[in-house]
């Protein structure tokens, strides 16, 4: 994926950061307490409930406008030449698509779509990657080069031919793209993964837990597991934008989700010839799409940044003093965010 | 080892790797009951009369064994079949449509790096200046948003009103540069632009975290404590080693960068490559996306030699091996 | 068994007579050196380890000193399990234990356990303190979770941790509470062999006495045996009933604490010895420092023969071609054995002979 080695240098702040406390809190605790104090982090946060919120109740909305998603208001919704109606008319909130459809309602109930394939896709490709990465790095030997080469001949390999074969072969369908999307986002997380388990591999701990006598799978997931819980969050969190956008884009090339199901990309793929016309038609589901895509990495980033919390207090302390600024700037966290963009965000 | 013997070693790799790929390709299109394939080839509404005429003008009858033969045999010839649809050869598909395809990848890479990389320098020499943390938001606004969307943006707002000024230079559609440089770019850019967005940004954090951090290393500081000008400390020293993870990670975004070209390809109307085989796949005219999927992996297998080159050129301590 | 090295019987037992737990025979331990690339070829070894015999008696402590790159932690390792041995032999409790497989070698785990010198690194920072020591009953299932509480909580009482703490992660614990968790931890399940590597070399000196005491009252309360490998003489001194001696892979010097302090016979040994910070400054002033010349050559590539003649001080022409063998010099104790060709004898004064040769 693009960002893979990016991230690993980014993750790797994570990995090891301090785990001081009083009174026995957890990582997740002081991580949650410095997230809360994240103004940006927070919002996004509350975006994305909002979003869920919204997707879960399309079917509410849709009876409250009294425009159910896939019927069409020739009538009310088309124009005398049968194209869109704009914003505001005739009760359709924010117009309509070209064949009278409420664009409100579908968007909404395309919200319930990608939402659905980013999460569900993230959590199969973060299991999988996981499991993959741990027992490739721990095991070593011929059982790593395998599964290594293999994630990245995954990793490497152009996304869009292999869903154009996989959409010819089983026919576009909500599982094939789940299925197509989870195939490259474990082989990220799997790269991930693995280098830090082949760093975690060395550490004294593990040493004493052969010593008990524990098995490799109780030392994996009881020993190694624990340490790589926070990048992976944030990993997994980076990820599910890329998935409803690997979506889309999926939809939108006529691969994906088929008419009339409602998806963002399959939406906009309708809207191209109607561009010059109706300009809601393209706006507002590219809208929908942008802020769910950029609360999700905002969040992300933010989780990260809560995990590391290093250099932010550093951040707060020149702040304060006015430092001249240092010969060795600060890299990592204290970048601004940016998304780990795995195959097709594009 | 010599340049010569790494070019032999990776192109006779990149065979091997074609005829993996070409390989599987044919097995997940062929290798189902005949009749599936037969009737997938004539279409939804074939009649049994014309799904027996198929198996027996593609030989879908013999074992598979003696069809992969045939099949691995005619792509050896560079033999690529004749569209389902169109009857036209592939070859002559492929010949047509390359040079909309090229000419996005050319200008969508030259203007990626560019843009990306330069963007990336900026700022990290300037860090945390107001250019750094505007670039900073760009980055993350065109991480976040999908290559379509932004073709689709550029041209609601870009295109159709400059259009409906009067001022034509920007257009839709693809013209060759036969036409002329000017006429051809107007036509590109706004392609080119959209192809360049998403991975610029992905470029310009990778180059920013890069080159901060190999500026903070000591012999950075030896060199500017030597008097060398600053411009030639940034960029002999400094850009210098941040580019080699750079132009690692470019040979694994060469496959991404297909993805970005079929998309630009459709939001933009160019009837490249791309956008063709999105078609063939609408109408399951099963040689043209073979044809395009082997062209896509002579393209990741040739653009990654490229890279490796590039990246033992950069870093000396990688001698081709 | 081929040259065979008798091996020493110690701490003041007639040969044969008290029970030996741990016997190792002829150990070695090489590591190659691989070249790089796809297929890769072995261009040497690291002789970390190089043919060394020893023997602890039950319920005693034997202390293994020397430097770093002398192979004692590899030795250490290798004795519990932890790295399979090039040749050579294990046995414990009569029964050999060399390179069993993790199945058949379980059942030892139960007896042999490991204290490790890191008490920042040996414990996982993200499981909490009681977690980690109730982890030999969940790995050998010897005592149901639900008790398991129970008895973690008596070991934390018992090593001077306060039982209250058990969820409190390491990191809110001290240097040398941590190595009291590594105690506990080695503790659980009751064994006879308990192998400390460097217990004690990371925490401040004050700390080092209270752990120290622990292992000794453990010792005497549990009937332990220790392999207590340091290299802080003062501290083996005050631990040990006999001490090992290595350099570079092999045995120097072998034999009961006090012979070996007081008469040391291989060169190394007395170096070492003169070496150590005196707490009496009377006895400091009087004592002269024997110099040696160089440093530890490399495992790769070992000097011929015995291998510390390069630096020793009383070395002639046949310590660089014979390998001095491990045996009892003349006058000593029948426990006391130095493998050297020209052993220190009483009243030599070494330090003249060292600063002769610089």
């Amino acid at each position: 994926m693009s960002v893979t080695t990016e991230i690993q240098f980014q993750v790797a702040s994570v990995e090891g950061a301090p785990e001081h406390a009083v009174e026995g809190r957890s990582q997740w605790q002081l991580t949650w307490r410095r997230l809360r104090s994240d103004k940006v982090a927070i919002t996004s946060m509350v975006v994305i409930v909002v979003m869920v919120g919204l997707a879960i109740a399309a079917p509410a909305i849709a009876a409250l406008v009294h425009h159910p998603a896939n019927v069409a208001f020739p009538n009310t919704g088309e124009n005398a030449v049968g194209n869109p109606v704009g914003p505001g008319t005739n009760g359709f909130w924010l117009g309509t698509d070209d064949t009278g459809r409420d664009l409100m309602v579908r968007i909404f109930y395309g919200a319930r779509i990608s939402l659905f394939v980013g999460v569900v896709t993230t959590v199969i490709g973060t299991i999988a990657g996981v499991t993959v990465g741990m027992v490739a790095g721990y095991f070593g030997g011929i059982i790593d080069t395998i599964l290594a080469r293999f994630t990245d001949a995954v990793l490497a390999f152009p996304y869009v031919v292999l869903a154009l074969a996989l959409a010819v072969v089983f026919g576009p369908s909500l599982s094939v793209i789940i299925g197509i999307i989870s195939f490259f986002a474990w082989a990220g997380i799997a790269r991930i993964v693995r280098g830090q388990t082949l760093s975690l591999k060395e550490k004294e701990y593990i040493e004493a837990a052969r010593s008990l006598g524990a098995g490799p799978f109780r030392i994996m997931f009881i020993d190694i597991l624990p340490n790589l819980l926070a990048p992976v969050l944030v990993l997994a969190t980076l990820y599910i934008p890329a998935a409803v956008v690997f979506e889309a884009t999926l939809s939108f090339l006529g691969l994906g989700i088929q008419p009339p199901t409602a998806s963002w990309g399959n939406i906009l793929a309708a809207a191209q010839p109607f561009y010059t016309v109706a300009w809601w038609y393209t706006v507002f589901p590219a809208l929908a799409l942008l802020i769910t895509t950029l609360a999700f990495n905002l969040l992300g980033d933010g989780i990260r940044d809560a995990m590391d919390p290093t250099t932010e207090r550093l951040l707060r302390a020149r702040k304060r003093t006015k430092q001249p600024r240092r010969t060795k700037p600060l890299v990592l966290s204290e970048e601004i965010p940016g998304a780990a963009l795995p195959p097709a965000a594009q | 080892m010599t340049i010569v013997r790494f070019l032999i070693r990776r192109i006779l790799t990149g065979i091997v790797v074609l005829w993996l790929v070409a390989s599987g390709a044919f097995f997940l299109f062929f290798a189902r009951p005949v009749a599936t394939v037969a009737r997938n080839l004539a279409g939804r509404e074939a009649t049994p009369a014309v799904i027996n005429q198929v198996i027996k003008d593609l030989g879908l009858n013999q074992p598979i064994g003696v069809q992969y033969w045939h099949f691995l045999d005619r792509i050896a010839h560079f033999n690529l079949g004749h569209s389902y649809f169109t009857q036209e050869s592939v070859n002559t598909i492929i010949r047509q449509d390359l040079p909309p395809t090229a000419s996005v990848v050319i200008g969508g890479v030259i203007l990626w790096l560019i843009v990306g990389l330069g963007i990336g320098i900026l700022s990290a020499t300037k860090a945390r200046s107001v250019f750094d943390r505007l670039s900073t938001v760009g980055v993350l606004i065109g991480l976040s948003m999908p290559t379509f969307v932004i073709g689709e943006f550029l041209l609601l707002v870009v295109f159709v009103p400059l259009n409906q000024h009067g001022f034509h230079w920007i257009q839709d559609q693809y013209v060759g540069p036969s036409q002329g440089i000017i006429t051809w770019a107007g036509h590109m850019i706004l392609p080119w632009i959209t192809l360049a967005a998403v991975q610029a940004a992905v470029y310009t954090r990778l180059m920013r975290g890069q080159l901060l951090s190999t500026l903070g290393e000591d012999y950075i500081r030896t060199a500017r404590a030597k008097g060398l000008s600053e411009r030639r400390v940034i960029f002999r020293h400094g850009v210098r080693s941040a580019l080699t993870p750079v132009v690692s990670q470019l040979g694994v975004d060469m496959g991404q960068l297909l993805g970005g070209v079929v998309v630009v390809e459709v939001v933009f109307g160019l009837g490249g490559l791309g956008q063709v085989s999105v078609q063939a796949i609408q109408t399951e005219d099963l040689p043209v996306i073979i044809g395009f999927v082997l062209v896509a992996a002579a393209f990741v297998v040739i653009a990654n030699i490229v890279v490796d080159l590039a990246y033992a050129l950069l870093d000396p301590r990688v001698r081709i091996s | 068994m081929t040259d065979q090295v008798p091996v020493p019987i110690l701490t003041g037992a007639a040969p044969g007579g008290d029970d030996i737990l741990v016997r190792v025979d002829n150990l070695v331990k090489y590591f190659p050196v691989r070249t790089a690339g796809f297929v890769r070829r072995t261009v040497g070894n690291v002789q970390a380890v190089d043919g060394v015999s020893l023997a602890i008696p039950r319920g005693k402590t034997l202390g293994l000193v020397g430097e770093t790159g002398s192979g004692k932690s590899t030795l250490a390792r290798c004795v519990a399990g932890l790295l399979p041995a090039t040749s050579g032999k294990v046995f414990f409790d009569g029964q050999d234990i060399t390179n069993l497989s993790r199945r058949r070698m379980q059942p030892y785990r139960r007896e042999i356990q490991m204290i490790f010198q890191d008490p920042y690194g040996s414990l996982n920072p993200r499981r909490r303190v009681g977690s980690i020591i109730g982890d030999p009953f969940a790995i050998h299932g010897t005592v149901p979770s639900g008790e398991r509480k129970r008895n973690v909580q008596e070991l934390m009482e018992r090593v001077g941790l306060n039982p209250e703490h058990y969820n409190r992660f390491p990191a809110e614990f001290s240097g040398g509470q941590r190595q009291r968790i590594g105690v506990a931890r080695a503790l659980a399940l009751r064994p006879k062999l308990i192998i400390c590597d460097e217990p004690v070399s990371a925490l401040d000196v004050s700390i080092q006495a209270q752990v120290l005491n622990l292992l000794a009252d453990l010792q005497r309360d549990y009937g332990l045996t220790y392999l207590f490998i340091a290299h802080d003489l003062e501290v083996v001194r005050h631990v040990s009933d006999a001490v090992t001696v290595m350099y570079l892979g092999r045995v120097a010097e072998v034999g009961p604490r006090n012979l070996v302090y007081d008469t040391p016979r291989h060169p190394y040994t007395a170096a070492l010895l003169s070496a150590a910070p005196a707490a009496d400054p009377d006895a400091a002033a009087s004592r002269q420092r024997i110099i040696l010349t160089g440093d530890i050559p490399s495992p790769i590539d070992p000097p011929s023969g015995c291998r510390f003649h390069p630096r020793c001080p009383k070395a002639q022409e046949l310590c660089s071609q014979q390998d001095p063998p491990l045996e009892v010099k003349a006058g000593d104790a029948a426990t006391h054995l130095t493998a050297c060709h020209f052993p220190v004898e009483a009243g030599e004064n070494l330090a003249a002979e060292a600063a002769a040769r610089r």
